[in-house]
């Protein structure tokens, strides 16, 4: 880390374009902890990539005064690891949406994160298509009513972190664009981590979803719905700090301590390093509380580390030494 | 070798056929290989079914190997084989339309039975009906010779019928006075670790190779002699294997890294895994999920400062139109391989076509233009890989590469190009000498904006697929900024035209006809047109290797003949588009689409009636 990278402030990170969502979106409040996220990371700002697809949440690059490639609908995951491929050393993001990543660019999300490339992938579910006005997405709620579902939803919605974890996703986090700091702090976690990290942030939509998420990010609900996890730390949640989770057989069990005999030392302790992802995938389903924080954060060799690996090992046993030695290697023949 | 006085021969075409599990392809390419080492030039054709295994026996799973070997000049693998190797019934049903009388025949008798005539659709036994009357045919019970021969060497006998194509081979080496021991060699290395597997493959060629000098049944048997071609050190190469190659010499070249993002397409997966095989040049080859990751990712990888390659064909192409006009838009170098085959949809995927031209051209959305060049012949694969590398990143465009599945799988021998005898590659590079650089920035000649990437300090910059400005690449939805650039893209790539060669014409310079061809019908037409050379007819060739933009001085060219006729393989795609660009010319067409190269016979009808139409 140069001296030059720890003097960055948030304001380094910020493009002359005019941001243009809409008044009280959640994605400014996004923009400013990624902003604030930048310096913290220790990474020369040439060697920053934001790459996205299409949707509200894909004009992001646009804000940030780094390298930026708004791409295609749905495609950023294959952009982003071409990019990431000619150039390991540079430090990728990617900015998606539930629509983007999930309904046109499932098969290139899902494939991003089986193969394990080192991209730190920001999942902005607000549960509706917003560029498009409205329209259902692949998370929102069964049943709901939409512009293209005026009678309600019958399609079953996805939860991305099972989906995230069905792919062997090895790190995943959740967050609100509520709680900046948590914010901030998971995408500093999400660089560090080698491999593909997928934050999923819940992002209110003002216009055609308001409020979706307000029963876990309200001031009055949000300590009692929402289970802040850190590895280590015992599981406790709640406003008086005495809910927790207990594994009862094959479920989650929320206890009260202090309730029934159970005690602080009864509570699971999280364990986001295990390799086995099955409490995880408890974690992540979880509706009531919402879990939020590294959830998973499993580390092994990334696919561009093996990649590199395996280029250096052939070029190590290759008598070829240059395109020539290979054009005349084989059968050949002279004439005079 | 025997007695039998050796007849030489100037060329001969030899096709061996089989079903698709009897190792055609293979003894094909090893005669190819044996004949190439003797000095003679060659072109081939392999002719190998969709499905992996189609039902033994049956028509459908015939797979065949055409080889062209000659002293002259050989640019096509021939029209009718002057010997047929059908190892069972169906292959004899498959190819006997092709093979003229008078010509050989080689059957394996021991496939012949009833059971296998009736399956290949022969209504009595073509052996003994009469049917093959006029041919001269050898009939060899090559599996039970096979057996005899390898009995004691401890094989089982699937192990043992499998190596009857090794018997075949034999036959035809003694028929065309070849060595062995090239394919002994290549035997040795194959199944070094089997010394079984190895004794009896070697055995069954011997016992093939004496077998015929016993019988001395051969007539013709004859030596081609070696090809009167340009001094210099010779490899035989596949159309897909040169176009890999290419790419790898561009990359040395350029001092760029190679990313091929690919999703495997027959016929264009042969490049993905040559490419695969060469990471000691720090080639990146990613196997993407589906064709428009592969695109996509090649486009990161483009942005990112690599010479990035998506190859493909047909169906493939369509899925990647739109990411296609992503680099368009962010003015992006990339190659775009199309191997083309039979179409629409999945089409014939093993077979031959020209039809993709205009996908090629305006498959996208919007005004989207991009520089489209076609390869002629297999070894061409290679200069024009290396070309469509260097437009690519000295201009910062989209370059789309045409070949075809006869040119990919086809064969030739090739003058090893060195890389120091290649040109230069450039990249359009901004440099710390430019003040205030700008994203869409251009240089004044070929319009070429100046290509920046992350890692390089100061040049931070966003690019994407909405319209940009035209100077500073941001947003733009200004009306007069959208038409300027929309012109500005095209203008681009016409500028190309500066930086290639101009159309070259084989044959007459001016005359009655001009024969307009691209891609890989070059061999055929060039063949049909030196026939009409030789009969005093005052016909020329004009065949395309740049298509768009067309070559400067292709007017000039076109107005020195009275007739113009432009043949491809399609219904008509290149002359559409001719009468768009060229209008003041009358054009007339000869079409194919059966999946097959030209014959030159056809080539030569249409010619000749042309010449003669008032």
């Amino acid at each position: 880390m140069s001296v030059e990278t720890l003097e960055y402030t948030a304001k380094d990170f910020s493009s002359d374009q005019e941001v243009k969502w809409c008044p009280g979106c959640g994605d400014y409040a996004i923009l400013k902890a990624v902003q604030k996220a930048m310096p913290l990371i220790g990474r020369k700002k040439e060697d920053i990539v934001f790459v996205s697809g299409i949707g509200c949440s894909s004009r992001f690059p646009y804000y940030m005064d780094t390298y930026g490639f708004h791409s295609i609908h749905g495609r950023a995951p294959a952009i982003a690891t071409g990019v990431k491929l000619a150039n390991p050393n540079l430090s990728v993001w990617q900015i998606t949406g539930d629509g983007d990543a999930l309904a046109i660019g499932g098969n290139h999300f899902i494939h991003l994160i089986r193969r394990n490339v080192s991209i730190n992938v920001l999942l902005f579910n607000n549960r509706i298509y917003g560029l498009t006005k409205g329209q259902f997405s692949p998370t929102t709620n069964l049943g709901q009513s939409t512009k293209s579902s005026p009678q309600g939803t019958i399609d079953n919605p996805f939860n991305p972190g099972e989906l995230v974890l069905g792919a062997n996703g090895h790190f995943f986090a959740r967050a609100t664009d509520t709680n900046a700091k948590a914010l901030t702090a998971i995408l500093v976690e999400a660089e560090k981590h080698q491999g593909a990290s997928i934050v999923e942030i819940l992002q209110n939509c003002v216009i055609f979803n308001k409020d979706i998420f307000s029963n876990y990010t309200a001031k009055d609900v949000k300590l009692d719905n929402q289970l802040h996890v850190e590895h280590g730390q015992p599981m406790i949640f709640g406003s008086n700090s005495d809910k927790g989770l207990k594994l009862n057989g094959f479920k989650l069990e929320i206890v009260t301590i202090g309730e029934d005999g159970i005690t602080e030392d009864d509570i699971l302790v999280h364990d986001a390093h295990e390799e086995d992802s099955t409490l995880h995938n408890m974690l992540v389903k979880l509706q009531m509380p919402v879990v939020t924080g590294i959830i998973r954060s499993f580390q092994e060799d990334s696919f561009e580390i093996r990649m590199k690996k395996q280029v250096e090992e052939v070029e190590k046993n290759s008598p070829f030494k240059s395109v020539n030695d290979l054009l005349e290697s084989g059968e050949t023949w002279e004439i005079k | 070798m025997g007695t039998t006085a050796i007849n030489e021969v100037d060329k001969v075409v030899i096709k061996f056929a089989g079903d698709s599990g009897d190792g055609m392809q293979l003894t094909g390419t090893q005669f190819t290989g044996t004949s190439a080492l003797l000095g003679n030039d060659i072109a081939t054709f392999p002719d190998y079914p969709a499905e992996i295994r189609a039902p033994q026996g049956t028509v459908a799973g015939v797979s065949g190997f055409q080889v062209h070997i000659g002293q002259a000049h050989i640019h096509t693998p021939g029209d009718n084989p002057d010997v047929l190797v059908a190892m069972n019934a169906a292959a004899l049903k498959a190819n006997l339309r092709d093979v003229a009388k008078g010509k050989t025949i080689i059957v394996d008798t021991d496939n012949f039975k009833r059971k296998d005539w009736e399956k290949a659709g022969f209504a009595e036994d073509p052996l003994s009906s009469g049917e093959l009357r006029e041919y001269h045919v050898i009939e060899a019970p090559m599996t039970a010779l096979t057996k005899t021969a390898l009995e004691g060497l401890g094989l089982d006998n699937k192990s043992i019928v499998r190596s009857k194509n090794m018997f075949a081979l034999g036959m035809v080496y003694w028929m065309f006075s070849r060595p062995l021991e090239y394919t002994e060699r290549f035997l040795k290395g194959k199944f070094g670790k089997k010394p079984e597997v190895l004794a009896g493959n070697i055995k069954a060629l011997k016992a093939g190779f004496n077998y015929a000098d016993t019988i001395e049944a051969f007539s013709s048997a004859s030596a081609v002699l070696p090809a009167d071609m340009a001094p210099g050190l010779y490899k035989n190469v596949m159309g897909n294997e040169a176009t890999a190659w290419g790419f790898l010499a561009a990359a040395e070249k350029s001092g760029k890294e190679l990313f091929l993002g690919s999703y495997p397409i027959t016929p264009a997966t042969d490049i993905l895994q040559e490419l695969a095989k060469h990471r000691h040049f720090g080639a990146k080859v990613f196997q993407a999920e589906d064709e428009i990751a592969g695109i996509t990712s090649a486009i990161g990888a483009a942005f990112a400062g690599d010479l990035a390659i998506t190859t493909t064909s047909g169906p493939g192409l369509a899925l990647k139109g739109e990411a296609l006009g992503l680099a368009v838009m962010t003015e992006l170098p990339l190659v775009v391989v199309d191997v083309q085959r039979g179409g629409p949809s999945t089409g014939l995927p093993t077979k031959t076509e020209q039809s993709d031209l205009m996908q090629a051209l305006y498959g996208r959305n919007g005004e989207s233009p991009v520089v489209v060049v076609a390869a002629k012949s297999p070894a061409d694969c290679f200069s024009m890989a290396f070309r469509a590398a260097k437009i690519a990143l000295e201009h910062m465009t989209p370059v789309l590469l045409l070949t075809d599945g006869y040119v990919a799988n086809g064969s030739q021998p090739w003058k090893i190009q060195h890389t120091e005898d290649l040109d230069d590659i450039t990249p359009h590079e901004a440099d710390k000498s430019m003040q205030n650089w700008q994203p869409y920035e251009r240089d004044t000649a070929s319009l070429a904006r100046y290509w920046a990437y992350p890692g390089q300090e100061g040049y931070e910059h966003r690019i994407g697929g909405l319209e940009k400005d035209e100077l500073t690449g941001n947003v733009s939805y200004t009306p007069e900024n959208h038409e300027k650039m929309t012109h500005v893209r095209e203008e681009k790539v016409q500028r190309v035209a500066n930086y290639i060669p101009e159309l070259e014409v084989d044959g007459a310079q001016e005359g009655d006809l001009l024969v307009v061809g691209w891609g890989g019908t070059y061999g055929s037409l060039l063949t049909a047109i030196n026939q009409c050379a030789a009969q005093n007819k005052k016909v020329g060739l004009a065949h395309f290797s740049y298509i768009k933009p067309l070559p400067k001085n292709t007017a000039e060219v076109f107005g020195k003949y009275k007739k113009i006729l432009v043949a491809e393989l399609n219904q008509g795609q290149l002359v559409k588009y001719l009468r768009g660009e060229l209008p003041q010319f009358t054009y007339q067409q000869f079409n194919k689409t059966q999946g097959l190269p030209f014959r030159v016979v056809e080539l030569a009808h249409a010619i000749n009636k042309t010449l003669e139409e008032k």
